[in-house]
C-alpha cells in the first residue's frame, strides 16, 4: 500500500496547481460574466476537456492516474467543470468514440469538446424505466431513412439541447430483448419531435417527455450497427467510473450543513450541539470518506489492470442515500422554517435548502434505483440468482 | 497511488489461509473454544512457529519485523475463520512494550510474545467501563523504587490465558500521571477470573490485583507518559479489531449467501427475492466500505500519518455500528434453522456484539472524531 505520487505524477500535479493559481481567481471573484468564457477557454486550450479521449479526437489523452489527479485539483480549488457540454463528455462523446465512423467523430466530437450545444438522452420511456431493455419507441427503416415512433420520457435539459441520443427498437422480433435496439443521434428540430417539460415535485422542470410522431432520421444518424445500440450504451455508461468529483461534491455540501448547523439557532443554542444532528452529521462524514477510499480501491485495481466489476455500485449507493440524508439534515437542523421556500421572508438561505430536499431523485433515481443497484450487487458479486 | 497489498502479503495471505483451513473450519473452531482454555495450544506453537504471532516484532527480538498492513492481512483470514486464538491481545501486549518499552525491557518480554511461548494482553478497562483518562482509577503506589498495584481490571482479553499484563494505572491524580506497567502472571497478588461470555471464540476476564508489587523495571518508559500512552494502544486496539471484523463479515456474508443459493421457498431459492437479495447487498456495500477505511487506518498508523487515529475512528465507528446488525440480518434470512446452535451463522453474529464494545463502540469513536476533526 502507498498513497504517495510517483514523481512523474507529482510534476502533473504541480502543473495543474501552476495552471489553477494562474487562471482560477479566488471564490468570491467569479461573478463576472466573462469570467467562464474565459475558463473554457483556457481548459480546452490545455486539452483538459475530454482530457482521457485520444489525441487524435482531440482529446489530452490522459492516463488514468492523470484525470485523478486532474479531478481532485479541480474538486478541491472548487473550479468550474471541465468543458460544458455535460452529456456529450460524459456519455454520447466516449460513445461515438468507440462506435462512430470517421465522419461522426469529425461532425460531432469537436462541438462536445467546445461546448459549442447540448445533447440530451433518449433512452427511458415510460413502460421501460429500470427495465430500461424492455424499450418501445419504434424505428424502422425506410430506405436512406429510419422513421421513429413511440415516446422518451425523463430526458433532462431536452429544452436546451440541439441534439439526441436515441436507443429505439428496431427490432422486436428477438429472443433477448437486449437484442434489436439500435442507437441513433437525432436533430432536437427534427420534424414531429415534441418536446413537453415535465414540472418536478420541487416546481421547476428539468426534463421533459418526447414524443415522436414518423420522424425521419437518416441512416448515416445511426451510432453503431443496427441492433447494437445496447452495447453502444453499455460501454459508455461504464467510462464513468471515478466518483471523485461526487465525493467533493457530498464534502462541500457536508461543509455548507455544517456551517448551517452552526448558525441556526434552536431552543436558545446552537443546532450543532444538539446530539442526534451531531451524529447524523459525523455518520455522514464516515460515508463520504469510504466513498473516497472504496473509490481509492477501484482505482488501484484499474491502475493494475484488474477487471473492474459492479464494484461501482457500492459508491452509487452510498452517494444515493447520502443526498437524501443531506437534505433531510437540512430539514432536521432548520426545523419550523424548514419548509419555507425561495421568497419567503423567514426562509434559512432563502429557501436552497428546501430546494435540496426536493432535488434529491434526479440523482437517486436517474442514475439507475438503488433497488436496482442492490440487485447488481446481489446477482453479480454474490451470486445470487437472477430475479 | 497504490491501494493493494504487496505479492509477499498476498503469499502471506494463501499461506495463513491454507492453514486456518487445514486446522479452522467452523467445525473445528467449535470444538476449540468449546474447550476449557477455549483455544488450541497446539495450533498456537504452530502459528507461532511460522512466524504469524511475531509479525510486527523486531527482527532483533525474534519478531519478522513487518508493518502493520501485513498483520492486517493475517487478522482479515482469522476474523473470517472466527479463529479462536489470542493473537490481538499478545500483539497489543507486545506493541506497548515494542513503543514504550526501554531497551532491556523490550529484550525481556519481546522474544517470549514473538514466538508465542508468552501470551500477553493489555488490562485497561474497570467498573467505570471508559475508555478515557477519567475512567482510569487503579492506583499504583510508589514505595520505594517499586509501585504498588491494587484493584480490578475488568473486560480484559484473554484474562485467563495470559502470561504478562501490560497494566493501564494511574500513580497520581494528575492527567499526565498515567502509566503502564507489565506485570507477569506469577506475580504474588496476580489472581483472574474468566467471565462466561457470549461469543467463546473470544474470552474476557477480569484481573484482580492484590496489594501486586512491581519493580521499577517493570513499568514502562516513558514515566508518568499521559493519557496518549494508553490512547494510542486504544487506537490499535480498534484497529486490529476492525480488521478481524472485515474478516468475519465476508464470512457471515458468505454463509449466508450461500444458504440462499441453496434454500427454496414457494418453489424458487430464496436468493431470488428481493427480500433476501437487499439486504445481502447492504451488507456488502457496508463491508467493503469499512474495510476501505480500516485498510487506510493500517497504512497511516504505519506511516506516522497526522489522520491516523481519526481514520481508526472512522473504521471503528462504522463497523461496531453495522457489523451487529448484519449478523441479526444473517439469522433472521436463515430462518428458524438460523436460531439453532447448529447452525454456523449464530456464531457470527455473537461476534458482532463482542467487537461491538471493543476498543470503544460506534458512540466512542464518533466523540473521538469530533474532537480529532473539530465538530
Amino acid at each position: 500500500m502507498d498513497f504517495q505520487l510517483s514523481a512523474q505524477e507529482e510534476e502533473f500535479r504541480d502543473e495543474v496547481r501552476a495552471f489553477l493559481k494562474e487562471n482560477l481567481p479566488a471564490e468570491g471573484e467569479r461573478n463576472s460574466p466573462d469570467f467562464l468564457a474565459r475558463w473554457n477557454a483556457k481548459v480546452r486550450e490545455k486539452r483538459w476537456v475530454g482530457f482521457s479521449w485520444p489525441k487524435e479526437v482531440g482529446g489530452g489523452g490522459g492516463s488514468v492516474m492523470e484525470q485523478v489527479i486532474l479531478k481532485e485539483e479541480m474538486a478541491r480549488q472548487k473550479a468550474p467543470g471541465l468543458g460544458t457540454c455535460f452529456m456529450g463528455l460524459a456519455w454520447v462523446g466516449p460513445s461515438i468514440i468507440q462506435y462512430g465512423n470517421e465522419e461522426q467523430k469529425k461532425k460531432y466530437i469537436p462541438d462536445i469538446l467546445d461546448g459549442t450545444y447540448q445533447w440530451c438522452t433518449g433512452y427511458s420511456e415510460p413502460d421501460s424505466g429500470s427495465d430500461l431493455a424492455s424499450l418501445k419507441c419504434k424505428g424502422v427503416r425506410e430506405g436512406d431513412e429510419y422513421v421513429i415512433n413511440g415516446q422518451k420520457i425523463w430526458t433532462s435539459i431536452a429544452m436546451w439541447s440541439k441534439m439526441m441520443i436515441l436507443l429505439v427498437r428496431t427490432d422486436s422480433d428477438v429472443d433477448a430483448k437486449h437484442d434489436g435496439i439500435t442507437c441513433l443521434l437525432v436533430p432536437m428540430d427534427a420534424e414531429g419531435l415534441e418536446v413537453r417539460p415535465i414540472r418536478n415535485m420541487g416546481g421547476g422542470s428539468m426534463f421533459a417527455e418526447i414524443f415522436f410522431t414518423d420522424v425521419r432520421v437518416p441512416v448515416e444518424n445511426r451510432l453503431g450497427d443496427e441492433g447494437q445500440g445496447w452495447q453502444v450504451t453499455v460501454s459508455a455508461l461504464a467510462n464513468e467510473r471515478s466518483s471523485i468529483a461526487e465525493v467533493y461534491g457530498l464534502r462541500r455540501k457536508m461543509d455548507e450543513l455544517k456551517e448551517l448547523a452552526r448558525s441556526t439557532t434552536r431552543a436558545g443554542s446552537s443546532a450543532i450541539e444538539i446530539p442526534s444532528i451531531r451524529r447524523r452529521l459525523q455518520r455522514a462524514d464516515i460515508r463520504i470518506e469510504s466513498m473516497r477510499l472504496n473509490g481509492q480501491r477501484f482505482l488501484t485495481k484499474q491502475l493494475r489492470g484488474e477487471p473492474l466489476g459492479s464494484e461501482t455500485s457500492i459508491n452509487k449507493l452510498h452517494r444515493a442515500a447520502l443526498e437524501i440524508e443531506l437534505g433531510e439534515l437540512a430539514m432536521e437542523i432548520t426545523g419550523s422554517a424548514s419548509t419555507l421556500m425561495r421568497g419567503s421572508a423567514d426562509a434559512p438561505e432563502n429557501g436552497r435548502w428546501a430546494d435540496y430536499a426536493l432535488g434529491w431523485p434526479e440523482v437517486v433515481i436517474g442514475g439507475g434505483t438503488p433497488n436496482i443497484q442492490k440487485n447488481i450487487i446481489a446477482e453479480r458479486i454474490l451470486g445470487l440468482p437472477k430475479d | 497511488m497504490n491501494f493493494g497489498f504487496t505479492e509477499e502479503q498476498e503469499l502471506l495471505r494463501a499461506e495463513v489461509r491454507k492453514f486456518l483451513d487445514e486446522n479452522a473450519s467452523l467445525e473445528k473452531v467449535r470444538s476449540q473454544c468449546e474447550s476449557e482454555e477455549g483455544f488450541d495450544k497446539k495450533l498456537w506453537e504452530q502459528m507461532s512457529e511460522l512466524g504469524f504471532v511475531g509479525l510486527t516484532v523486531p527482527e532483533e527480538h525474534g519478531g519478522a519485523g513487518l508493518d502493520l498492513v501485513t498483520l492486517l492481512v493475517l487478522l482479515e483470514e482469522t476474523g473470517r475463520s472466527l479463529f479462536p486464538s489470542p493473537l490481538i491481545s499478545t500483539v497489543i501486549a507486545a506493541q506497548a512494550i515494542q513503543r514504550f518499552g526501554s531497551d532491556e525491557q523490550r529484550a525481556r518480554w519481546l522474544p517470549g510474545l514473538a514466538n508465542g511461548s508468552c501470551i500477553g494482553t493489555m488490562a485497561l478497562l474497570e467498573q467505570s467501563d471508559d475508555f478515557s483518562p477519567g475512567g482510569l482509577h487503579l492506583q499504583g503506589k510508589a514505595d520505594g523504587p517499586d509501585t504498588i498495584l491494587a484493584g480490578r481490571k475488568l473486560f480484559v482479553p484473554d484474562a485467563g490465558k495470559a502470561d504478562l499484563f501490560v497494566v493501564a494505572f494511574r500513580s497520581g491524580p494528575g492527567a499526565a500521571d498515567v502509566d503502564l506497567a507489565v506485570v507477569e502472571r506469577e506475580t504474588a497478588g496476580v489472581s483472574t477470573l474468566d467471565s462466561a461470555g457470549m461469543d467463546l471464540t473470544k474470552r474476557l476476564g477480569s484481573l484482580v490485583l492484590d496489594d501486586v508489587r512491581v519493580g521499577g523495571d517493570c513499568v514502562l518508559a516513558p514515566k508518568k507518559g499521559g493519557w496518549w500512552v494508553v490512547q494510542s494502544l486504544i487506537d490499535l486496539g480498534a484497529a486490529l479489531v476492525t480488521a478481524e471484523t472485515v474478516g468475519a463479515a465476508e464470512g457471515a456474508l458468505t454463509i449466508t449467501s450461500d444458504f440462499a443459493k441453496e434454500r427454496e421457498q414457494f418453489g424458487s431459492k430464496i436468493g431470488r427475492y428481493q427480500g433476501v437479495k437487499h439486504p445481502l447487498a447492504e451488507m456488502y456495500v457496508d463491508i467493503e466500505s469499512y474495510k476501505s477505511l480500516v485498510y487506510y487506518a493500517f497504512w497511516a498508523l504505519d506511516e506516522g500519518e497526522e489522520d491516523a487515529a481519526l481514520a481508526v475512528s472512522r473504521a471503528k465507528a462504522y463497523a461496531s455500528e453495522t457489523f451487529p446488525m448484519a449478523g441479526i440480518n444473517g439469522v433472521q434470512l436463515h430462518g428458524g434453522v438460523g436460531y439453532t446452535w447448529e447452525y454456523d451463522i449464530q456464531l457470527f453474529l455473537k461476534r458482532g456484539k463482542w467487537m461491538r464494545p471493543m476498543y470503544g463502540d460506534a458512540d466512542y469513536h464518533y466523540d473521538r472524531i469530533a474532537y480529532l476533526g473539530g465538530l
